[in-house]
């Protein structure tokens, strides 16, 4: 298990390495930031001064190099708009969204997996039925109209709830976050569960048909056979083979939570990076968008790297050093 | 002598075709005393398993036994509730199934799956329950059964996984194993010492034993008395010698001599021609008049049961001599 970890781990550092490069080239070919960032009104050898001072007159390959070393130290440059360091902007606003990622996911899971857990196993009620037409709603109707009807709704006619912003923050681990206060709790909610409903209707989905599956199998029939009781069976025999594929769903799209939660920031003034990400590419701000991508891949890569250690947890059969 | 277990009249269907759904299980009745060994023979879909399933209680929704009662110890099963069949599965009634690399489940391990049998039926320690299974699985000729304990069943070999689902079998001291072709997925060499293996179990512990197969050798060695199937039906029924002597159906006798023998050698084996059909279209009357070559213009009725409840055909037109 540990070679087949650095092995992992190697494969890893080959697509980090790979994806600077073409996060790099594909920033560098979209637009040009100097008509943007700079002020029209200024002559020449201001111009000229500005495009120095950003770097932005060397070669591409020079650009590159240098990207390179200042990654190596984590240094992604200057924002060209907030004029400080790049990952410092995008760290800032990290917090914001992990928690509303982190809480859309707990929704997700809270909910879509014992709905999917019932509808697999009793898949002829009218409950299930009614579980099954929902999540189908909750797959096709778009983020952002289910977004503007919660606003709509819950804080606009019934005003239960906020609809803008964080809320009071709470200070911990050097960050700020919403989900330790009363009143930033009332904001992340709607987010969060704006965020989530996509995600819940695939988690309950996937649950539900794995339980079809795993129910057929005979080990399941076997363990009936034993005379196990039903409790038993549902959440020893049939849950820890389901897992196997819900964990890695879950890991995956938590990725995707992050990475896609733009709309939902944007629609709830949420200050997470969603909505900083939008900003910048609308600014070409060409170090923030790069220091995020990069994120965005080692995001991936860890998770990645999670969810295959997650797995050799839970299924022995690919546990490479188990004893017996 | 009252029977351990009666069947009288079952039927088993599941839905579909006109009426009253596919029989799968058309009327079988068969006695089975402590101890006894019924061989129950029949081509691949005569419902030698749905039998099997029946009388566990584990017929698969959306098939129900629609008739019959199957006596078990004196108290109809037919009619019993869920829990009460669940604790007499197990521990009066246990089964084995067909293939043991799809009976245990991968991701817990064989003690687990040993000891929870036992937990479902009595109330004892972790330390006694692990005590015996350990002895379970050294009754059945399990190498170091400490160590198997904590393996899991993809570390052990086809015939090791039948063996750790026959000791799981006998946990209880069952009045009665129902043993659905256990054998079948295993290399002859491993067929024979598991089977010698079981018979000296059922033989100490003075287990019945319902053995499904379609393979007329095994139930030769083993079985007091032999069923044959056709069609969820039994077209014959009797004692083994008596049966493989003088097979009266013409399906049992095609059956006997379509398998290779001393006295065979050197002669064509002859071939039951046609194939089984399925149950959909099951001919009207004699199910096996399509490919018998004594049917008459009789056979388009129903066969009942010549004999006596305890050897009996259904043919209308029955072999009277001996076979060879
Ligand atoms: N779950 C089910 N749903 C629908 N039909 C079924 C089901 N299980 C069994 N049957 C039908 O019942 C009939 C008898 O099947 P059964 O499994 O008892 O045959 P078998 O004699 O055990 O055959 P084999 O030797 O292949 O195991 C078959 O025609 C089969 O199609
Ligand atoms: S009843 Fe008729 S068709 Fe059926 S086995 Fe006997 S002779 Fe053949
Ligand atoms: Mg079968």
């Amino acid at each position: 298990m540990i070679t087949s970890l650095i092995r992992r781990a190697i494969q890893a550092g080959f697509v980090i390495f790979a994806m600077t490069l073409i996060v790099f080239i594909g920033v560098n070919v979209i637009g040009n930031p100097v008509d943007i960032l700079i002020n029209p009104d200024l002559n020449q050898a201001e111009r000229l001064r500005v495009v120095e001072s950003l770097g932005l007159d060397r070669p591409l390959w020079q650009q590159y190099l240098s990207f390179l070393h200042g990654l190596a130290q984590g240094d992604f440059g200057d924002s060209f708009v907030y004029s400080k360091p790049a990952l410092d902007v995008i760290v800032e606003r990290l917090p914001a969204t992990l928690e509303l990622a982190l809480c859309a996911m707990l929704i997700a899971i809270v909910v879509g997996l014992p709905l999917g857990l019932y509808a697999g196993l009793y898949p002829n009620r009218v409950s299930s039925k009614i579980i099954m037409t929902g999540s189908i709603l909750g797959f096709s109707l778009p983020t952002f109209w289910v977004g503007l009807m919660f606003i709509l709704l819950f804080a606009v006619q019934l005003g239960w709830l906020p609809s803008n912003g964080r809320g009071e923050t709470e200070l911990l681990f050097g960050a700020r976050w919403s989900f330790l206060t009363a009143d930033g709790l009332a904001h992340l909610f709607l987010p969060a569960l704006n965020l989530a409903l996509f995600k819940t209707s695939l988690i309950l989905r996937l649950t539900r048909a794995g339980v079809q599956e795993v129910v057929m199998q005979d080990y399941v029939k076997f363990a009936r056979a034993k005379g196990l009781r039903e409790n038993r069976i549902i959440f020893v025999h049939i849950l820890k083979n389901l897992m196997i594929p819900v964990v890695t769903i879950i890991g995956l799209e938590f990725g995707s939570l992050i990475a896609f939660s733009v709309v939902t920031e944007s629609i709830f003034g949420w200050p997470g990076m969603g909505k900083l990400i939008i900003d910048s590419i609308n600014l070409l701000d060409r170090p923030v968008i790069v220091a995020y991508l990069m994120m965005m891949v080692v995001l991936f890569v860890s998770l990645n790297f999670i969810i295959d250690i997650c797995y050799t947890l839970l299924d022995p059969r690919v546990r490479l050093d188990g004893k017996g | 002598m009252t029977a351990l277990l009666d069947v009288r009249n079952l039927v088993t269907t599941f839905p579909g075709g006109a009426g009253t759904g596919l029989r799968a299980v058309d009327d079988v009745s068969f006695q089975l005393a402590r101890g006894e060994v019924l061989g129950l023979v029949g081509e691949s879909g005569s419902g030698k398993s749905v039998t099997g399933f029946s009388i566990m209680g584990l017929v698969d929704w959306p098939g129900k036994i629609a008739e019959g009662q199957i006596i078990f110890d004196g108290s109809d099963l037919a009619k019993a509730s869920v829990e009460t069949r669940r604790s007499l599965r197990g521990r009066r009634i246990a089964m084995v199934f067909q293939d043991p690399m799809m009976t245990l489940n991968p991701v817990l391990r064989v003690g687990t799956q040993m000891t929870e049998a036992l937990h479902a039926h009595e109330k004892i320690g972790k330390a006694e329950a692990r005590a015996r299974a350990r002895d379970a699985l050294g009754l059945v000729g399990m190498p170091s059964p400490e160590e198997r304990l904590d393996a899991y069943p993809h570390q052990l070999s086809g015939g090791m996984r039948q063996r750790v689902a026959i000791a799981i079998a006998f946990l209880h001291r069952p009045d009665l194993i129902v043993a659905d072709e256990p054998t079948t997925a295993l290399d002859v060499t491993i067929q024979a010492q598991i089977i010698s293996e079981f018979q000296k179990l059922t033989e100490d512990s003075g287990t019945a034993v319902i053995w499904i197969t379609h393979d007329l050798a095994i139930v030769s060695g083993l079985a007091d008395r032999i069923a044959v199937m056709y069609g969820g039906r039994i077209v014959e029924a009797g004692g083994i010698a008596e049966v493989l002597e003088r097979p009266r159906h013409p399906y049992t006798r095609g059956l006997i001599q379509s398998v290779p023998s001393e006295n065979s050698r050197g002669t064509r084996l002859t071939q039951i021609p046609g194939v089984t059909p399925s149950l959909i279209n099951m001919p009207e009357g004699c199910a096996f008049r399509t490919r018998c070559a004594r049917a008459t213009a009789a056979c388009v009725q129903r066969p009942g049961r010549f004999g006596d409840e305890d050897s009996y055909h259904r043919c209308f037109h029955p072999h009277e001599e001996a076979l060879r």
